[in-house]
């Protein structure tokens, strides 16, 4: 499908299927074209050209009937309740599902009277979870739900997501947190500037490229010049990464290189490599 | 302190420039209603006295006698005689004079318009003319502004109360929220004026009964006829207050073309004052507007004891508007700002 507004292509030519069942990640950075390819699929956005297809049919009535969606920012009815908000969306469609488990489910029993003005940042994502949840779909789609809520909050509604998965629930998940991508996903695409730079399963795109790990540590812990240490280095934001297959060595080669290696980390590449090497920019630019 | 303030002041100021929509109608508003006012109301030398003169030929004749010439007295035609004596009972009209050779004239006794009126008139045809009191009941401001303070309230909630909402719910991303349930653009609108009616319906009726009760005001017809009047003339402000609301985004520019279409109807569909006395473009005017048939045909029942007969024509004016504004609204309607 492509969308496009005057003066950018904000969708361009994007392709994909989600099997049932599955977690289907769309990563990449702000203004990528992530929001604007799951509006067009849910039937909020138009799109200039191309088609959706649920079950092999048009995008219709049954699609409206069977998905759930949580938009990025949705503001709810002033002065009602949690358990008011739920019942009054789960009436706008036939298919229904048992409130108080969705209730139990995303954690809003104490709040269930509670008004939604008074909801702090997390409780008023698992309430528009729970509203993406009444009619018990089939599919779900998050638009980056976790964005703006502390670490703490994060993982709890990552165990919410975890609890949806559970019950068999396809779900479509955009997001600009990696981290984020690589617990929830069964599958990835990685878009950036309205096209997909790579799709697949996210532990596998990442064994696929990387058979090294990374060691970081801060620049200004060196002594000596980049240039002079092996491997392939990168420096950005005050940390050099170095990439290497073999760890003592390049440990050794760096010893003679820093003050000290107190701060140094070992990791595997994550996507955030994977995205910087694809698009040559970081996920957070 | 200050400097936050000053940020949040030039940031609210460069928000409002930029909104040109906004910006223009909260210039062009003020300076439409300043300039149409001043040109409705600007004659010089605005009669005092209403005095209707009885007669079959709609244009008045002036040398038909010389009271037809004093000053400050606004001379109407009155065609129909009953409806003449009517408007002396009701203090629209000061006198009802005829001169036709057996010259006569109708006053309200208590009238103090119609007494000074009545002065002048006895001094300029010497009192050679016969005296035809009015006995009937005069209508109090009170009971004439009734329907006018209702229908007021009722405009202003249809109006506010759903364009006004829907434009907050589309700036704020709910409609967009609703687009992706199975909900229909067409039973969300069947909700917003079904809601909006059954409150007005519910306060007016509230309103009118508590006015009945503590004021004694005058209901001469049919309270089932009113309640229709009320029903469809609501119907067709929140069909109105749609119509504002289909694709505008901006609160404020919602808020000025509310009050651009507010204004004129509370000044000239007759709310505080009758528009008898006004120039006839005014009053034709005044016909595009639907609390106008709602007001008239409101006073008509209540003041004059109308029947479904008397008051159809409005009530099908008003249906006709509905249909109109809600057509236009279902077929700009849009769920989120483009």
């Amino acid at each position: 499908m492509v969308k496009v507004y005057p003066g950018v292509r904000a969708v361009d030519d994007v392709s994909f299927v989600v099997r049932e069942g599955q977690c289907f990640g769309l990563l990449g950075p702000n203004g990528a074209g992530k929001t604007t390819t799951v509006e067009i699929i849910e039937g909020v956005t138009p799109a200039t050209s191309g088609e959706v297809r649920y079950f092999g049919q048009p995008a219709g009535e049954r699609f409206r009937e069977e998905v759930g969606i949580q938009f990025q920012n949705t503001a709810l009815q002033d002065y009602l309740t949690v358990q008011e908000t739920l019942e009054m969306f789960q009436k706008l469609y036939d298919r229904r599902g048992d409130l108080e488990r969705i209730i139990a489910d995303c954690s809003l029993g104490e709040l269930k009277h509670r008004d939604n003005r008074k909801l702090s940042g997390g409780q008023r994502q698992r309430l528009l979870l729970a509203v993406a949840l009444v009619n018990e779909p089939r599919l779900v789609f998050l638009d980056e739900p976790t964005t703006g809520l502390d670490p703490q909050a994060r993982r709890n509604f990552w165990d919410l997501i975890e609890r949806i998965r559970a019950h068999g629930t396809t779900i479509v998940l955009t997001t600009h947190y990696m981290e984020e991508a690589e617990i929830l996903c069964d599958e990835i695409a990685i878009i950036d500037a309205g096209k997909i730079v790579t799709q697949g399963n996210p532990a596998a795109l990442l064994e696929e490229r990387y058979r090294n790990v990374i060691i970081e540590l801060p620049l200004e812990d060196l002594n000596g010049e980049l240039a002079s240490i092996e491997h392939r280095v990168l420096e950005a934001q005050g940390i050099v990464e170095i990439e290497t297959d073999d760890v003592n060595k390049s440990l050794a080669d760096l010893a003679a290189h820093v003050d000290g290696l107190n701060r140094l980390k070992i990791r595997q590449p994550n996507l955030e490599d994977l995205f910087l090497d694809l698009t040559g920019h970081s996920l957070r630019a | 302190m200050l400097s936050r303030i000053l940020a949040i002041f030039r940031a609210r100021n460069l928000e409002f420039v930029r909104d040109r929509g906004s910006m223009s109608w909260n210039i062009v508003l003020p300076v439409a209603l300043v300039f149409g006012l001043s040109f409705i109301f600007s004659a010089e030398n605005r009669p005092e006295y209403t005095v209707g003169v009885l007669q079959q030929d709609s244009e008045l004749d002036r040398d038909a006698h010389p009271f037809l010439s004093t000053r400050y007295v606004d001379f109407v035609v009155v065609e129909d005689e009953v409806d003449g004596q009517r408007k002396v009972a009701r203090h629209q009209l000061d006198l009802l004079v005829q001169f036709d050779g057996a010259d006569r004239y109708w006053v309200n006794p208590d009238s103090p318009k119609g007494y000074f009126a009545e002065l002048a008139l006895l001094e300029a045809t010497r009192g050679q003319i016969t005296r035809e009191p009015i006995r009937g009941d005069a209508v109090r401001y009170v009971d004439w502004v009734l329907p006018g303070i209702l229908g007021m309230n009722m405009m202003f909630s249809s109006l506010f109360g759903v364009g006004y909402v829907v434009v907050r719910y589309r700036k704020n991303g709910f409609l967009k929220r609703l687009r992706a349930t199975p909900l229909k653009a067409m039973e969300f609108v069947i909700a917003q004026v079904a809601s909006r009616l059954m409150l007005i319906m519910v306060i007016t009726t509230f309103v009118f009964l508590g006015t009945r009760y503590f004021l004694d005001t005058r209901m001469d017809g049919s309270y089932l006829l009113l309640l229709l009047i009320a029903f469809v003339g609501a119907v067709a402000l929140v069909s109105m207050g749609l119509l504002v609301a289909s694709r505008v985004t901006s609160e404020e520019l919602a808020g000025g073309l509310l009050n651009l279409i507010t204004w004129p109807m509370m000044l000239l569909s007759g709310v505080w004052f009758s528009l008898e006395a006004a120039d006839e473009w005014v009053r034709q005017l005044a016909m595009v507007f639907p609390l106008t048939h709602i007001l008239n045909s409101a006073r008509a029942v209540m003041l004059d004891g109308a029947g479904l007969v008397e008051v159809g024509p409005a009530l099908l004016m008003l249906a006709a508007m509905s249909v109109a504004f809600l057509s236009v609204s279902a077929a700009l309607f849009r769920w989120r700002p483009s």
